[in-house]
């Protein structure tokens, strides 16, 4: 945890933070130097009472859940990349696409160590996963994960997709706070970036992808997700559900500006959020029971 | 549109909102410098609360925002056309179809947001803006995914950014998962070019902590101000 980053983080979002944190710059100079001298475990806290105290709030409880949402998926996404990283079915993919997977990897767990020293004490522990999808059965129906690349990108592709429809659901709900609101965002765009990539390497490895949703792209193309895999059809379609939508704040985006503006031309140009509770859904197979 | 502002009378031909075919053959003889078209010569308004010497102005609120980010898609709506329209030496197969589709979702955004405002705040609403691309050699790979790196990284600092001026009252929260919903789809295709000039570089700008970054209006507009023609007052915005 790197203090000197969020704040760095924060001014970049916010240039008046400091004048935030205490309208004298001087005392604001006075923690960082402290901070230094804090032990580690004792700084996520004073992190939290920090952004607590700069916005003159105790940071409101559905801020806080919000955060601890997000950490949640952090968690599962990173705990996934992690156990992937060097598995067999990793090891049989090209140089550049182990490279990519680790990157992605390192940005998620960088991600649960942001969100985590944000939230400070209010972080919520990592829970137990079962990334084969079975409640903690441990035989769901991604059983076999570990030694399958083309499973791994599949499920890989589900989680980044899913994450960015996550935190674009949660946006409206982090407005009472404009630098958490902003991180969120800054993270969601992350999460859209490893996406546009792992379909990329689904695109060139062209296993798992339905014939009739080829060629698979970057972007989400009405609600194809792009991936056969039939021991978990159903669940993996809940994260493309409403993603055909072609109506955005009553404009009809089909046609806009050119024939080319088809259906899926317009249903690619906007993601699309999901509820909370829709995204539960889609997680909860991988939390052990 | 407010009274007064000589909008083209037929903007299928004269406004980077919809150039299509009748530039191209000239764009082609051209090439880049043609792309500075010149719309507004004869819109010199100086009693406007849209168009004045100090530029056009993007307006306040929640508006003065849908403007802002009006204006960015209409800069990226008209590189792209131009990018399909005058395919650069030696674009792939794959690339065509990709900077195509991205063409269609810039144009569909900038669509999106003149339909949005038009209805929102009729009377509010930017006009066309005048892009000059002088800098961009359309002929050349490097110059064309270059800049379009540029102008993705742009749009979801610019996004990220905007999303906290937004209102939390009104129709504040619709604008929010509106831009929400578009910026993650720019992030998807900075990633992908950024890949076509150099894979596995889809999220290198990331920071310390795997953040995307944000910026400011003012910030955001001191870049792109390097490909609009039009001046722009942004003195309004919230901030």
């Amino acid at each position: 945890m790197n203090l000197q980053n969020i704040f760095t983080e924060i001014e970049k979002v916010d240039p008046e933070v400091y004048d935030r944190f205490d309208t004298r710059r001087k005392a604001m100079k006075n923690f960082a130097n402290l901070s230094g001298k804090l032990a580690l475990v004792a700084v996520p806290l004073a992190v939290s009472a920090m952004f607590n105290k700069a916005y003159g709030q105790t940071t409101p409880a559905d801020v806080n859940a919000v955060l601890n949402f997000a950490l949640t998926l952090e968690y599962l996404e990173a705990e996934f990349y992690t156990k992937i990283v060097g598995s067999p079915g990793y090891l049989t993919a090209s140089a550049a696409a182990q490279s990519a997977l680790t990157k992605i990897r390192d940005d998620e767990n960088k991600h649960v160590v942001f969100l985590k020293s944000v939230l400070g004490a209010a972080a919520v522990a990592k829970p137990s996963f079962d990334f084969t999808g079975g409640a903690g059965s441990g035989t769901g129906p991604f059983a076999g994960y570990l030694s399958s690349y083309a499973v791994q990108l599949a499920m890989a592709q589900t989680f980044e997709d899913t994450g960015v429809r996550a935190y674009k659901g949660q946006a409206t709900n982090l407005q009472s706070n404009r630098v958490v609101l902003t991180a969120a965002l800054n993270i969601h765009s992350v999460e859209a970036r490893h996406a546009a990539h792992i379909r990329q390497m689904r695109r060139a490895l062209d296993a798992a992808i339905p014939a009739s949703q080829k060629p698979l792209k970057p972007w989400i193309t009405l609600n194809y997700s792009g991936i056969e895999y039939p021991p978990a059809q159903a669940n993996i379609q809940l994260s493309y559900a409403s993603e055909e939508v072609t109506t955005q704040a009553g404009v009809n985006i089909v046609g806009l500006g050119g024939t080319f503006n088809d259906a899926k031309a317009a249903s690619e140009g906007f993601d699309e959020p999901l509820t909370s509770a829709q995204i539960l859904t889609i997680v909860n197979p991988f939390l052990t029971k | 549109m407010k009274k007064g502002i000589a909008l083209p009378p037929d903007p299928e031909e004269k406004t980077i909102v919809n150039y299509g075919l009748p530039r191209r053959k000239m764009l082609k003889y051209f090439g880049a410098s043609a792309a500075a078209i010149t719309l507004y010569s004869a819109c010199k308004k100086d009693d406007d609360d849209i168009i004045t010497d100090d530029g056009v102005n993007l307006g306040s609120g929640d508006v003065g925002i849908l403007n802002y980010a009006y204006a960015l898609e209409q800069l990226e709506a008209a590189f792209y056309i131009q990018v399909v329209a005058t395919p650069y030496t030696g674009i792939t197969a794959l690339e065509t179809e990709y900077l195509t589709d991205i063409r269609n979702h810039e144009v569909g955004h900038r669509e999106f947001f003149k339909a949005a405002i038009t209805a929102a705040a009729p009377t509010m609403i930017i006009p066309a803006l005048e892009v000059n691309f002088s800098s961009i050699d359309f002929t050349s790979r490097a110059s064309v995914l270059g800049t379009a790196k540029a102008f993705e990284d742009l749009g979801v600092t610019a996004y990220n950014g905007a999303g906290q001026l937004i209102s939390t009252t009104g129709n504040g929260p619709t604008y929010l998962t509106l831009a929400g919903k578009i910026v993650s789809v720019e992030a998807r295709h900075a990633a992908l070019i950024a890949d076509l000039l150099s894979n596995g570089t889809f999220a290198a700008t990331t920071d310390a902590n795997g953040l995307d970054t944000a910026r400011t209006p003012a910030q955001v507009l001191a870049i792109a101000g390097a490909y609009i023609k039009t001046k722009i007052n942004a003195s309004n915005l919230p901030s």
